[in-house]
């Protein structure tokens, strides 16, 4: 007994030092691969570093907040591209991740759909997309939008005379105004503004061109989301359903009220995924764009590319990359608190709404 | 008794997985390490047995097959070995380089990267070190493109300009001859109203700084001066220049390429979008590759209100400061500029010498494109400032809306933006 009970405990003993030599490989990898890179990414966003050889070699100076003041505040063409490059993927994101989201539960809805034929089929042809390179899909893109291709071609059967996506860098919103004869904004949008751009433009909406890259997204990710919805769905227990059949609800209703609280969990990581997929937008931009027209597809994912690497402002790039980061986990810490799991008082827990469904238990709903 | 043994051997395997990876990083911390080099060679200058690495910025198999060559035959001469490497993506091959601290030791080196390289310290300054038959002989305006702080840092590589590239068919069903190519503005928009018919346009540009700008040059002015010590992007001239582009922008007989579909100037004009282009020498490779049936003619563009001008671009051959074996890098970079090797360039892929003593022989070559070497005279240089690319870039994004936008409030933000750049 006695024995038993002393060599549980040097068991014990030496479980904690196991278990930190079993995590040792991995904590190493993770600190040499994404702390020590972070950390060197935040001194050089404080510093003078210029690009050449160690950012902690001697010649390198800490400059306190000066490159987040030239992208912040400093009245140049920093802080206006860097303006421009938040309000364009601040219409991306604003666009791209309620749409995808959108599509994707709706077609994990109906390839889960028993009644549907060849739902194999069309798993696989919805899923296509997110697994083709991005890189071939943008330029189909840029030749399904030149002024001359198929997008405007098919517009055109039917008496709309396209844009020149990727060479319009008018905005969307702005371009219907202009339908209506308002070109030129209320002074008080016009002349004052933000980050070097003006209200006026903030308000412009997705240039053509970005609304081709927006359509890009949400075509390539809707996939890859069913997916994580098509999981959750079949995970999903038949008896709710039933019992709510049962109770005479009908398909809209069985959706809203027992499918869709269900999905809750999946429905964060796919917002939050998108979210963060979104906001670090770049490779459609450097193959498709470079950024223009006019500075329309800029995004701060790829500003910081081309502050750092074609302009050698390394402080810069690493500064809007830390802004990035900031954004990324605000917009995050949102969401969540919009989806969080709301308490539900006694009395609604006792009566239900609508009283269709009243017969369930309410437990079993909120799970 | 085998636990505890596989508990040390793992212990210790951790503890050297350990000390090689910080050991890796160790070399990119250290900061002074030149890579074995010593500098006690010649002159500063220095030099070891490593081989050299030359990172090119290739326009296609023929410039890397033609540069490999020339590489290849040094190499078998001098008894140092050297690698080409043509590069996906040069801005952001080279800057991995020299944030590495293992930098290519030859490479191409635009104009607009050059200053921040130069102000970072990654280039070695070698123009100094140049034989002085070598560096009289690069044409003047070249030199100044790659003197950065009183200081010529590579020698250029070639250049090119930018020229009036004119569809001879187009032009005699127009009903013109050889006699009405344009010597004036004026003639130039005469001539672009009588091209344009049909789904034909007169003029067909890129909408950019970097076209429009020899109209710029042409009224006497250019976004800053030849050295890039004073911004005059909002001159009278500049604003003329532009003006007169608007002109033709607004009575149709100009259009930008991407208004028409086309992605560059030159794939306007191979697809007759266009009756006439601006473009450099660099359109011919373009033409007899992608567009054989087309007949042309290169024309110089016609003079402005102050005389000829054009714009004209360039590269050189850059050192890295970094770079263990300068010397070896010096005398390669010697053999590339001389006149054998840039003459053979030239017929391999189309460049024009930066040399003067090759000029003749070019043109003895190339008779049908004498108009881009002849306006060496007249050509100016882009701005070399550091960030300037940034600057461009927004310039050219306004001057795609040139025909809704008043060039005055283009040229301001441009004048602002580049006084922002010299500090």
């Amino acid at each position: 007994m006695t024995d038993v009970a002393r060599r549980r405990g040097t068991i014990r003993q030496g479980e904690a030092a196991s278990g930190w030599l079993f995590t040792a490989p991995v904590l190493a990898l993770l600190a040499l691969f994404l702390v020590i890179p972070i950390l060197m990414a935040l001194w050089v966003s404080f510093s003078d570093w210029g690009g050449r050889g160690s950012p902690f070699a001697a010649g390198v100076h800490f400059v306190g907040l000066k490159n987040y003041e030239t992208i912040t505040r400093g009245g140049g063409l920093a802080e206006q591209n860097f303006g421009q490059s938040l309000r364009n993927n601040l219409w991306y994101v604003i666009l791209v991740v309620p749409i995808q989201t959108t599509i994707a539960l709706v077609l994990a809805s109906l390839v889960n759909s028993q009644r549907l034929k060849g739902r194999g089929f069309f798993r696989t042809a919805f899923y296509f997309p997110s697994v083709t390179s991005s890189v071939a899909i943008t330029v189909l893109w840029l030749f399904l939008f030149n002024t001359t291709g198929a997008v405007n071609k098919v517009l055109s059967w039917v008496g709309i005379h396209g844009p020149n996506w990727f060479n319009e860098p008018q905005g969307v919103l702005h371009a219907i105004l202009g339908a209506f004869g308002a070109t030129n904004g209320p002074g008080a949008l016009v002349n004052h503004g933000f980050l070097g751009v003006s209200w006026w433009d903030w308000l412009a909406g997705p240039s053509w061109a970005m609304s081709a890259l927006i359509l890009l997204a949400v075509f390539t990710t809707s996939g890859t989301f069913m997916l994580l919805f098509l999981a959750a769905l079949q995970n999903l227990s038949g008896d709710l359903q039933e019992a709510a059949m049962v109770d005479g609800a009908n398909a809209w209703e069985r959706f809203t009220r027992i499918t869709l609280p269900q999905l809750r969990p999946t429905l964060f990581t796919v917002v939050t995924l998108g979210l963060i997929g979104c906001w670090q937008v770049f490779d459609q931009v450097y193959v498709a764009t470079d950024g223009g027209p006019d500075g329309t597809t800029l995004t701060p994912a790829f500003l910081s590319y081309q502050a750092s690497f074609i302009n050698q402002d390394w402080g810069q790039g690493a500064a809007i990359a830390f802004i990035l980061f900031v954004i990324i986990v605000v917009f995050t810490l949102i969401q969540r608190w919009v989806l969080r799991e709301r308490a539900v008082s006694k009395r609604r827990r006792l009566n239900p709404v609508p009283a269709k469904v009243a017969g369930l238990p309410v437990g079993e709903v909120e799970r | 008794m085998i636990r505890r043994l596989t508990r040390t051997v793992l212990m210790g395997s951790v503890a050297a997985a350990a000390a090689f990876a910080l050991a890796g990083c160790g070399s990119g911390f250290g900061g002074n390490s030149n890579g074995g080099g010593n500098s006690s060679g010649s002159g500063g200058l220095t030099s070891s047995k490593d081989p050299l690495t030359v990172l090119i910025g290739s326009s296609g198999d023929a410039e890397t097959a033609a540069v490999t060559s020339a590489v290849a035959d040094w190499s078998s001469s001098s008894g140092t070995k050297a690698t080409v490497i043509p590069a996906s993506n040069l801005d952001q091959q080279l800057a991995q380089g020299f944030a590495a601290k293992k930098p290519a030791d030859v490479f191409y080196l635009s104009t607009g990267s050059l200053p921040g390289y130069a102000a970072n310290g990654s280039l070695l300054a070698y123009g100094s070190k140049l034989p002085s038959s070598l560096t009289s002989d690069f044409y003047p305006s070249l030199v100044k493109n790659f003197t950065y702080d009183g200081k010529l840092y590579c020698a250029p590589k070639d250049f090119s300009t930018l020229q009036l590239i004119v569809n001879t068919d187009d032009w005699q069903a127009a009903g013109l001859t050889d006699a009405d190519y344009p010597k004036t503005w004026d003639q130039l928009s005469a001539d672009a109203k009588k091209l344009t018919s049909g789904s034909t346009t007169g003029l067909v540009v890129s909408g950019q700084y970097e076209r429009l700008g020899a109209f710029m040059v042409e009224a006497g002015g250019n976004l800053t001066n030849a050295d890039s010590t004073k911004v005059t992007a909002n001159s009278q001239a500049n604003v003329d220049a532009l003006t007169y582009a608007q002109g033709l922008l607004k009575d149709g007989s100009m259009k930008f390429a991407a208004d028409v579909g086309a992605g560059w100037g030159g794939e306007a004009f191979g697809k007759n979008l266009g009756a006439m282009t601006i473009e450099g020498n660099w359109i011919s490779g373009a033409m007899s590759s992608d567009y054989p049936s087309v007949h042309y003619k290169v024309v110089p563009l016609p003079a402005g209100p102050k005389g000829m001008g054009t714009l004209q671009f360039t590269n050189c051959w850059g050192i890295a400061a970094d770079s263990p074996n300068q010397k070896a890098a010096l005398a390669l970079v010697e053999k590339l500029t001389s006149k054998d090797d840039q003459l053979a360039f030239a017929k391999a892929f189309g460049v024009m010498p930066s040399i003067q003593s090759a000029a003749s022989e070019w043109k003895q070559e190339f008779p049908q494109y004498a108009p881009f070497l002849d306006a060496s005279d007249y050509a100016q240089g882009t701005p070399t400032l550091k960030g300037v690319a940034n600057v461009i870039t927004d310039l050219d994004g306004k001057i795609a809306q040139l025909k809704t936008t008043d060039p005055k409030t283009i040229l301001d933000s441009a004048q602002s933006n580049l006084q922002a750049l010299l500090k």
